[in-house]
């Protein structure tokens, strides 16, 4: 297919021109010592003062380390329920209410999330009437709420790890006496400890980004790093925001590339011991 | 194929006042298929048994039945005089080995031999030395630290058999245990695990596919078709005294003859068969009412081939070789006999010199010892 | 308002409301135990309970069951009061009790242009939006999948990167561009074009929907293009078919769970866009998303939002069931 890769390669040029030129002039524009985006104040750019403003705005920084509580606890809570729904799915036979639990794990994954919000706030309100808990909304509302539709989402990776994993090991597990609970935690999860892990960073990146849910179920004196930041670019362009976004699309980007670098060169020395392996008899 | 059975099968006879496993009228449905259908056998205690069909049989089924993993429709199992109808696999004294080894990939070898000794609550210690001894036994003893995906297709077999029986199961199951090795690695360890099954004295039900596998490891098979057992034996007797056309067919090679009794006399029998032009003589005798529809079957080596005329006037049949196989030590005739009919003969090649062979289109005559066929109810 | 009312002449011991959701719970429990332990023995081992039970629990309570709250909502009054609506059954006097079911929210959008609207104009933009994003990320993904593994890998961590990236920011980034005196208008200045508006415009929550939903479509069409067995498309050439006619009769037709995959993941949610509508989008011509969101906090008229929720949700429903049964698929196949 020689002939066509001229138009893989235009077809990549145009789409990751597309996705990386915002990303990158958010980043240019976080040094441009001017406010205007149109104007590159040459005389004294780059500079670093919008960072220097991010980092003294106290609503933006609390906001911050609230979004990380909220995300850390959430990437937890939602690892744990996620992996039970997970393996139930995965593994269980079928039993009563199977497919209403197999709904309201993928339904999340593409629910508008405006409903989900709504939904959950008129529940919070209720029980609040009914049992008088929980009283108002903030971090715990925030953390259910968040909990709730990103375990959709380690339900799904989990599942699909336990679908391609070899079921024999198990089974050999078992046969050597082992009990289901000891199969469970000495087999099956080591072995698929990096699906959970990659759904813990993927619970915590959608807890940390979130914003509608976050505005439906938050209360006075719990906002989120994204609410303070909606409410900013709502006005329009703000370049201490650029320099937020730059700082995270750094982390982000090293974060990536390490892991990758990690995963290529565990494959690489496991080909190589496989190989070797072969070599001898 | 060339034959390896030693007369009356497996070197060590089978004891069998000593029952170690009973199914007993054994079904398993899933849904409408029936896998394994009203199945009834005894395995006695240290023998090699080998449960030997095709894909579909029903043989894993039954194994895995006998593991735990799976439990009956119907009908019961008792290992060691136990019932297991409410046993789970880690309560049974039965070890597995399967088909894909199924290693702990996260696990060193020796972890992994001593994954089942863990389960038992013994010392430190003591599961040490085990492991250890048994990885000396299977010649594994310098990769004890390697994990599976650096050691060879044999070397993990090897392992995988240590784990099972590093537990001293009293009977241990193992699922196409050979499959995955190369010809020359498998004709090894048949033997090696003959010897070791032998110095450990471990009762073994084999599952297979593979006939030469079965004849090889055996005491006794147990042929299997769609979920019924359909001949139990040695291999000697499955072999040479097979029950029916479809265990006939399905050890080695065979030539049908399609016939019908003329002659049922207690010690020998005629068949009249519209594929040759003489009759067959069958020097024992067979219950079944005469003019009852057979078939003869002959193996190809029992059949000789030569460019005279035999004297018998029975048993023969004059054809042309029109395909020849050379195997190196034998060679596989395809005669075209005056009916039509293709047969099959296989003959060593212990004339060196080839020009005193016989060949291709040449007109021979087949004929064969009236003790050879085996007749078998249509 | 249609409204009917129910006569009772006793009192229930306790509000029926209240009760109800009792009641609820209570069927949960019993569907769970007493214990029937000869039936799980077999099978499993007695912990099974608390492993399915947990994760119900939680989706039921916090999932399901804020849903039924949304569509009983949807069927009240509202009321200036905290909460502001009508309680399902109401003690009007002593005696008298009066079932506050109003169908008028439903009837109230229906007749209201600005509803119906509304629905019409989210779902032009999601599925237009889809189709934008499936022609850019269809090429995207065939390119990927084609590449050499070396490459493959780095193009998917460049396609992964931006994802793991704040969406809010992302979109951010687009006010910059999109705004009249922004970098693109600037950028085709030089050229002496425009200046063109772009923001506050469908034209601008288009770009903005394709390029946050963009991973969502090529990660499942990479996924399944990867797959292909390229001899097919020698044996196709071998046969005499050339590259366009081999990519459309067979390539094409393969990726199709992939094309579907990819476009369910982006239309669905896209519908419901609050975000980007708010950011990017005109004030003239309003998403679902965005009404619903006015409709709750500004007018503080619950009921009618639950109603609008609802009557999103019946939109959505056909493709989301396709969506779930997908993915049942998906994974029933990945399973060897």
């Amino acid at each position: 297919m020689k002939s066509k890769s001229w138009f893989r390669r235009l077809a990549l040029f145009v789409g990751f021109a597309f996705l990386y030129i915002p990303i990158l002039s958010m980043v240019v524009y976080s040094f441009n010592n001017s406010r205007l985006v149109t104007v590159w104040d040459t005389d004294d750019s780059p500079t670093l003062k919008w960072y220097r403003v991010l980092f003294s705005n106290e609503q933006i920084l609390s906001a911050a380390w609230l979004s990380i509580q909220v995300a850390a606890v959430t990437a937890t809570g939602a690892v744990i329920l996620g992996t039970l729904a997970g393996l139930v799915l995965a593994r269980f036979g079928p039993f009563k209410g199977r497919t209403l639990l197999s709904a309201m794990t993928t339904a999340p994954l593409v629910m508008p999330e405006v409903i989900t919000g709504l939904s959950l706030l008129l529940l919070f309100v209720f029980l609040e009437q009914l049992i008088g808990w929980p009283q108002g909304r903030g971090f715990i509302t925030i953390v259910i709420a968040h909990i709730t539709f990103s375990m959709a989402y380690v339900t799904v990776v989990v599942q699909s790890r336990l679908a391609t994993f070899d079921d024999s090991l198990e089974e050999a597990a078992l046969d050597l006496g082992a009990r289901p609970a000891k199969v469970f935690f000495r087999i099956t999860l080591p072995l698929i400890l990096p699906a959970i892990l990659s759904g813990w960073l993927l619970a915590f990146t959608l807890s940390w980004d979130d914003l509608v849910i976050s505005q439906f179920v938050a209360g006075p004196g719990s906002t989120t790093l994204p609410m303070v930041v909606f409410s900013k670019v709502r006005l329009g362009v703000s370049p201490d925001i650029n320099a937020l976004a730059t700082i995270m699309v750094t982390i982000v980007g090293i974060g990536v590339v390490l892991s990758a670098f990690y995963m290529r060169r565990q494959e690489r020395r496991l080909a190589l011991e496989m190989q070797m392996a072969k070599a001898e008899k | 194929m060339t034959e390896k059975h030693t007369e009356g099968g497996h070197p060590r006879p089978v004891d069998k006042t000593n029952e170690y496993v009973r199914i007993e009228s054994v079904t398993k449905r899933f849904g409408d298929f029936v896998a394994v259908d009203n199945v009834s056998l005894s395995v006695f205690k240290g023998e090699i048994f080998c449960l030997l069909g095709g894909s579909g049989c029903g043989k894993t089924t039954l194994l895995r039945m006998l593991a735990g993993f799976e439990a009956p429709t119907s009908g019961r199992i008792f290992i060691d005089g136990q019932d297991m109808a409410d046993t789970l696999p880690y309560e049974r004294p039965v070890n597995m080995m399967f088909q894909s080894y199924a290693l702990f990939p996260h696990m060193s070898v020796e972890k992994n031999v001593a994954f089942g000794l863990e389960q038992e609550k013994l010392s430190r210690k003591e599961i040490d030395q085990r492991v250890a001894e048994m990885l000396d036994t299977v010649k594994l003893g310098e990769l004890a630290r390697r994990k599976p995906h650096q050691l060879s297709g044999g070397q993990r077999q090897r392992v995988a058999l240590a784990r099972a029986l590093v537990k001293r199961p009293k009977l241990l199951l193992l699922d196409e245990p050979l499959g995955a090795l190369d010809k020359k690695l498998r004709e090894a360890t048949q033997f090696e695990l003959i010897n070791l099954q032998e110095k450990l004295g471990v009762t073994f039900i084999v599952v297979t596919h593979d006939q030469e596998e079965a004849m090889t490891l055996a005491s006794r098979i147990g042929v299997m078709d769609r979920g019924e057992i359909v001949q139990v034996g040695t291999p000697t007797e499955i072999y040479e005294y097979p029950s029916s056309k479809f265990v006939a067919d399905f050890i080695g090679s065979v030539n049908m003859f399609e016939g019908r009794l003329i002659e049922d006399e207690p010690n020998f029998v005629r068949i009249q068969s519209p594929e040759l032009n003489s009759t067959i003589y069958v020097d024992h005798g067979i219950s079944a009412p005469p003019g009852a529809a057979v078939w003869a079957a002959v193996r190809p080596e029992k059949i000789e081939i030569a460019r005279e005329e035999p004297d018998s006037q029975e048993n023969r049949a004059r054809g042309v070789v029109r395909d020849i196989a050379y195997m190196g030590d034998m060679s596989i005739y395809l005669v075209k006999i005056d009916s039509g009919k293709m047969v099959r003969v296989t003959l060593p090649n212990s004339v060196r010199q080839l020009s005193q062979r016989i060949s291709w289109e040449e007109t021979v005559w087949l004929s064969w010892d009236a003790s050879s066929p085996v007749v078998l109810p249509q | 308002m249609a409204r009917s009312q129910i006569r009772q002449t006793q009192r229930p011991p306790i509000d029926a409301w209240g009760a109800g959701r009792l009641g609820l719970i209570f069927s949960l429990l019993y569907r769970f135990g007493p214990p029937r332990w000869s039936q799980y023995v077999r099978k499993n081992w007695s912990g099974q309970r608390l492993v399915i039970g947990l994760p119900y629990l939680w989706l039921f309570l916090f999932f399901a069951v804020p849903f039924i709250i949304v569509l009983k909502l949807s069927f009240s009054e509202v009321r200036l009061a905290m909460p502001p609506f009508a309680p399902l059954i109401e003690k009007v006097s002593d005696v008298a009790y009066v079932l506050n079911v109003n169908l008028g929210n439903y009837a109230f959008l229906l007749s209201d242009a600005l509803y119906v609207n509304s629905y019409l104009y989210s779902v032009k933009v999601a599925a237009v939006s889809t189709v934008f994003c499936l022609l850019l990320g269809y090429p995207m993904s065939y390119a990927i999948a084609r590449s050499t593994p070396t490459l493959r890998n780095i193009w998917l961590m460049l396609i992964i990167l931006p994802f793991w990236t704040s969406f809010l920011l992302r979109v951010y980034a687009w006010v910059g561009l999109l705004k009249t005196d922004g970098l693109i208008n600037q950028f085709l200045g030089v050229f002496g074009l425009g200046p063109f508006t772009m923001m506050y415009t469908t034209f601008a929550v288009y770009i903005g929907i394709v390029y946050s939903y963009l991973p969502f479509m090529i990660l499942p069409l990479y996924s399944n293009l990867e797959k292909h067995d390229l001899t097919l498309l020698e044996a196709s050439a071998d046969l005499g078919a050339g590259p366009i006619k081999s990519f459309l009769r067979i390539t094409l037709p393969l990726s199709m769970p992939g094309i579907i995959a990819g476009s369910l993941l982006v239309f669905i949610p896209a519908v419901g866009e609050y975000v980007i509508p708010s950011l990017l989008g005109s004030s003239d011509q309003l998403m679902i998303g965005r009404v619903l969101s006015d409709e709750f906090f500004s007018n503080r008229d619950w009921p009618v939002a639950s109603a609008v929720s609802i009557a999103m949700l019946m939109l959505l429903v056909v493709p989301i069931v396709l969506f779930q049964r997908f993915q049942n698929q998906e994974l029933a196949g990945a399973k060897k």
